[in-house]
């Protein structure tokens, strides 16, 4: 490949669906070649974005790679600049591997504008990109509140129950705690004179910056607060059940898979890339934080009635561990805590995919709506505690790599924040079990449970991608940590710049 | 021959993966040929791995393969590899052959119903599981096998999952040794945070040269080991999920819930050996559990009437014997045991499996009776595995076994007379349960006509280990009776021998006798009470104290109803509470309140002049109050 795709190669992954989507909008409403394009348009983007992690060079001196900065406004000070290292390029390759499996298992799902549909996910696509490209904070903010409209479209249009409420719920979270991020960015810009990350990460540490030592903490917190939203920390969870219950399958996969990883992305990059100082004075009630959301939101998962809403709070459960392998500042902690985010992205969308097929059938998601369904449904209920086993840390699956790192992680920061994480281990395999036990297990009560047809051909195959995933992710979590690594050693050489001027002094 | 060693494991998991993706569209023939083959192929290569073994050592004693690296983070580098040393290969040996027997034995114990083949690969990747466990180089990858073998008990216990009662014990098993699991799992963060490495025996060297004995680190995460091995190995207090496990099919509880995967903890104990050995205050606690499982199960044992719950409440106590050796110091014979254990237990399922299906499922005792004649087979397996299990003195197995571990107790250093006289009465009460057993089932008048007898697939397997059981101790006689130590002799080159005190009063050969005493009165007393005279057991248990005891030891000492009421009551009822998330309730607060502003304010907007002049009148006297008294 030649370095002229290299550097074109952000603005391509991050563009391609957008250009789909215009496209899409010009095209016939024939839904059938609706869903093909669509469905080619995220193909093409995961097959291109491939081309990071095959060319990505693990030895690199600088940060960040692949990067384009060109002048986009002049006053205020805006550039176009993209880059990628080692963790942002694997949440992107996330991104794009999950939504033609989302395509895919939206093919009959969805009645009625149907083409909207599809413009609104791809659209949704890009956006997400664009949040894990950005350097310019500008365009950061820019890409991080232009994934609201699309996913509130998403679940207030296509969703069911209380769909308007939903929407609303998730709308007006996330946009107010954003808006403290936003002021946070405007003090550094007035400050700079630059929404560059990179020339502000520099300007902060080598403390040229006015009045910075003073601001500092309500930047920390300015920052904390939108993120915290998003991931989302307890108790600002409470948002993430409803937008789950009633969003559209594809809706819920790409809510859990990747914008909640947005959160904890932005904690890594911006909290400890901006405020190291700042973040290890406030790590203690952040991990407390996320111990509580931890086990409160297995608690909670294990006596939903909802399947949709076991899994949500199963999420609140599982970032909780990202949060705290982020906030252990050690290096086996935010591996882990990076290959978390990459881990449950793959087996929650997977979860959800599975709910969804469930509800094309039934139109619910109540638990005591189904049982016994292992008779009726034997390859998907095998899929089911495949992913299941996935989610609950087995090891040689994916969930196991990544929990391990963190809590071990955790345990060298801490020995109690190892130990009262760990208990985390054995809730998720009460709720996830006790549900697959509900489910799948017994005789079939419900007499229109004994004709659902198994898995159909089209729906095996966004599964199967998902469960090999799974699978190779747990086998060799080498791929993945290699390049995880560098980008994580990174960022920590701040803490022991940091730790090495307090000793100096 | 040793570099064959990845393949122990590596067979019976390819054949895991033929039958889980192609299986349920082969025939049952193919499914049985397929999954019986892989684990005679990895009997074989076991076989002759240990064959090479012993005519050349490698150096050192021990043989590592690595595959390649799983992890590597930050100086945590865990490797998919392999470690073989006498201890990994008697065990690796032991449980590729019984677990052959039992393969061959479920081909046609499971002919009749579905899931033939799901059945098998269950089977074949516990195999392959409990193998990596056992050759584990590192404690993650063991922890990996370890939770694998969590996993296909789980499956298996819930094999027949239409009964939902089933899936309750299924789960019940998981996550009551998912309690101990976390302890297990914390104790690694603990050993990899202070002595940076999970590889074995490196981990082992470094405990050794940096904590002195009875250091605080080292108490603590033997400890923790300690928790992981009590709950996969059924001991106090977490014993309560395998009577429930026996849901599951018989040749699962013959295999993994006796032979192989319940000893998984004491196998553990014994790898970390050293770690133990630093730490007397936990070492002592693996002697004291051990002890105590060994009477309070035993004492459940015999109350229960159905025939896999005794069998299973023997097992808890057998291991307990394990433990017992374990904590004073006698590493190897907890080995020994744990080898004789596997036969006659895998025997003693294996037979009552034959009883069950013969009597249409049934499992109570009490409604047995008189199946000498019918079932020669399964009685002849009764009486020596359960003369094995009772250890009848010179020619069964178990006494070797049970002795050894009986005079350990004694003449260790960390042993005591206490110990010793409550492995005493735990071979009293062993040898009353199963003589009672013995006697209901086969003996008195016939209830239930015989509709099922065995074929040769079920057949071999039974005279194969009855043969085992009985000479299976002939490896390592006492000095009393001729002093053969071949097994502890190839073991002493991976564990460390007993050290024992100065000679006292008790000799071996004289314990022994003793042991050889509470045998007999065992016997006596089953012969007395369930075959000479019934109703004298009658009268003992319908009094008010004997009603008592009874109910008490059958719901095995009230510890399942403790933890219903002390932990998952609680829990869930909290949870039920908060099923509404009250965090959600504090935002519904905030934007009802804006709400009610909203209304309130609005309400003001009425359009009424007279409303308006008084506000504004209102307004005007506070604003000129506040001016006028500031």
């Amino acid at each position: 490949m030649s370095s002229g795709l290299d550097s074109s190669i952000l603005t391509l992954v991050t563009f391609i669906p957008l250009a789909g989507a215009l496209i899409l909008a010009m095209l016939p409403r024939r839904d059938k070649e609706i869903r093909v394009f669509a469905l080619v348009v995220s193909l093409v983007d995961f097959i291109v974005s491939l081309h990071l992690p095959a060319h990505f060079e693990r030895a690199a001196s600088g940060v960040f790679q692949f990067e384009v900065n060109i002048p986009w406004i002049s006053s205020p000070n805006i550039h176009y600049h993209l880059g990628v290292d080692g963790v942002s390029m694997w949440l992107i390759v996330l991104t794009t591997f999950l939504t033609p499996l989302c395509v895919l298992i939206s093919w009959n799902s969805i009645h009625g504008r149907v083409k909207e549909f599809f413009i609104l996910l791809l659209v949704m696509e890009t956006a997400l990109l664009g949040v894990f490209v950005a350097l310019d904070l500008f365009l950061f903010y820019f890409f991080w509140e232009s994934t609201l409209i699309p996913m509130a479209l998403l679940i207030g249009m296509y969703g069911h129950g209380r769909k308007i409420y939903a929407a609303v719920k998730f709308f007006l979270y996330t946009m107010i705690a954003s808006v403290f991020m936003l002021a946070g960015i405007l003090w550094l810009y007035a400050q700079t004179g630059t929404f560059d990350f990179v020339d502000i990460q520099r300007a902060i540490q080598s403390g040229q910056i006015a009045h910075f030592s003073t601001a500092a903490t309500w930047l920390f917190l300015g920052f904390f607060v939108a993120f915290a939203v998003k991931v989302p920390l307890f108790p600002l969870h409470t948002w993430l059940p409803d937008a789950h219950v009633d969003a559209p399958t594809a809706g819920s996969v790409l809510l859990a898979g990747v914008l909640l990883k947005m959160g904890t992305y932005g904690m890594w990059r911006f909290n400890l890339g901006l405020f190291p100082e700042q973040s290890r004075h406030n790590a203690p009630w952040i991990v407390a934080l996320a111990l509580i959301g931890i086990i409160y939101g297995a608690l909670v998962a294990m006596v939903q009635p909802n399947m949709k809403k076991v899994i949500a709070y199963s999420s609140i459960s599982h970032l909780g561990f990202v949060v705290l392998g982020i906030f252990s500042f050690t290096q086996a902690g935010l591996d882990g805590a990076v290959f978390v985010m990459l881990a449950h992205g793959v087996s929650t969308g997977g979860l959800f995919m599975l709910a969804g097929i469930l509800y094309e059938r039934r139109h619910t998601y109540e638990i005591s709506e189904f049982g016994g369904l292992a008779t009726p449904m034997p390859v998907y209920s095998t899929f089911f505690l495949f992913i299941v086993l996935a989610s609950v840390g087995l090891p040689l699956l994916n969930g196991f790599v990544g929990e391990f790192l963190v809590l071990s992680g955790a345990f060298q920061a801490h020995a109690l924040y190892g130990i009262l994480g760990a208990t985390g281990v054995i809730w998720s395999a009460g709720y996830l079990l006790w549900m697959y036990q509900r489910v799948f297990f017994g005789k079939v009560k419900h007499d229109v449970n004994n004709a659902l047809p198994d898995l159909s051909l089209r729906e095996r195959t966004a599964l199967l991608p998902a469960a090999i995933m799974a699978l190779v992710m747990g086998v060799a979590p080498l791929l993945w940590l290699n390049s995880i690594d560098p980008a994580v050693h990174n960022s920590l050489a701040l803490f022991t710049q940091m730790a090495s001027k307090v000793v100096g002094q | 021959m040793l570099e064959l060693l990845f393949l122990v494991p590596v067979v019976p998991f390819a054949s895991f993966l033929w039958l889980a993706t192609a299986g349920s569209r082969t025939s049952r023939k193919a499914v049985a040929v397929v999954g019986v083959g892989s684990i005679a192929i990895c009997t074989v290569i076991s076989l002759l791995i240990t064959w090479s073994y012993l005519a050349s050592p490698p150096d050192g004693g021990a043989f590592t393969q690595v595959l390649w690296t799983w992890i590597s983070v930050d100086g945590f580098t865990p490797q998919i590899a392999f470690y073989l040393d006498a201890l990994s290969l008697i065990m690796m040996l032991v449980v590729s052959f019984v677990s052959f027997v039992i393969h061959l034995y479920s081909a046609e114990f499971m002919l009749e119903g579905e899931g033939y083949s799901r059945f098998f690969a269950y089977m074949n990747l516990f195999v392959a599981s409990m193998i990596t466990l056992l050759l584990a180089n590192n404690l993650l990858l063991l922890y990996l096998g370890w939770e694998g073998v969590g996993l296909c008990s789980y499956l298996l216990i819930g094999f027949w999952y239409q009964d939902s009662a089933n899936g309750r014990a299924a789960q019940k098993a998981f996550i009551v040794t998912r309690v101990g699991d976390t302890a297990f799992a914390i104790g690694l963060f603990l050993l990899f945070t202070h002595l940076g490495t999970l590889d074995i025996q490196a981990l082992m060297q470094r405990a050794a040269q940096q904590w002195p004995v009875g250091s605080t680190l080292a108490i603590v995460a033997s400890a923790l080991l300690l928790g992981g091995a009590v709950g996969k190995s059924a001991q106090l207090p977490l014993q309560t999920w395998l009577p429930d496990a026996m849901a599951g099919p018989t040749p699962t509880s013959a295999l993994i819930h006796a032979a192989t995967m319940v000893t998984a903890g004491v196998y553990l104990i014994a790898r970390t050996h050293v770690l133990f050995s630093l730490a007397p205050p936990t070492q002592f606690a693996v002697a004291v559990v051990g002890a105590a499982t060994v009477l309070l199960a035993g004492c459940s044992a015999l109350v229960q009437h159905d025939i896999k719950r005794i069998l299973a409440y023997s097992t808890v106590s057998q291991i307990g014997y394990m433990f017992l050796a374990l904590g004073v110091g006698a590493w190897t014979a907890a080995i020994f045991h744990f080898m004789t254990h596997a036969f006659f237990k895998a025997l003693l399922f294996l037979v009552a499996g034959v009883v069950i299906q013969a009597l249409h499922d049934e499992h109570d005792i009490f409604r047995m009776g008189g199946l000498r004649k019918d079932l020669p087979y399964a009685f002849w397996g009764f009486v020596i595995g359960g003369s094995a299990l009772a250890g009848l003195p010179l020619i069964t197995a178990g006494f070797y076994s049970k002795d050894l571990i009986l005079w350990s107790a004694f003449s260790s250093t960390q042993g005591s007379t206490a110990l010793w006289i409550a492995g005493l009465i735990g071979v009293l009460l062993t040898s009353l349960y199963i003589y009672r057993l013995i006697f209901l089932t086969f003996y008195g008048k016939k209830q239930i006509e015989v509709a099922h007898r065995p074929g040769w697939r079920i057949k071999i397997p039974i005279v194969t280990l009855s043969v085992l059981s009985l000479v299976g101790g002939f490896v390592n006689i006492p000095k009393a009776l001729g002093n053969v130590p071949a097994f502890t002799d190839l073991l002493h080159s991976a564990l460390p021998a007993v050290i024992e005190r100065q000679a006292s009063m008790i000799t071996e050969g004289l314990s022994e006798g003793i042991a050889a005493i509470a045998f007999a009165l065992g016997l006596g007393f089953a012969y007395l009470f369930f075959l000479h005279k019934r109703t004298l057991a009658d009268i003992l248990a319908s009094n008010a104290i004997g009603r008592l005891i009874h109910r008490f030891w059958f719901a095995d000492w009230g510890m399942d109803w403790l933890y219903d009421r002390l932990f998952i009551r609680p829990i869930i009822w909290f949870a039920q509470v908060d099923r509404n998330d009250f965090m959600d309730a504090f935002y519904a607060g905030v934007a009802g309140l804006n709400e009610f502003s909203w209304r309130a304010l609005r309400e003001t907007e009425s359009g009424r002049l007279r409303w308006y002049a008084a506000g504004i009148t209102a307004g005007t006297v506070v604003f000129l109050a506040i001016v006028l008294w500031t």
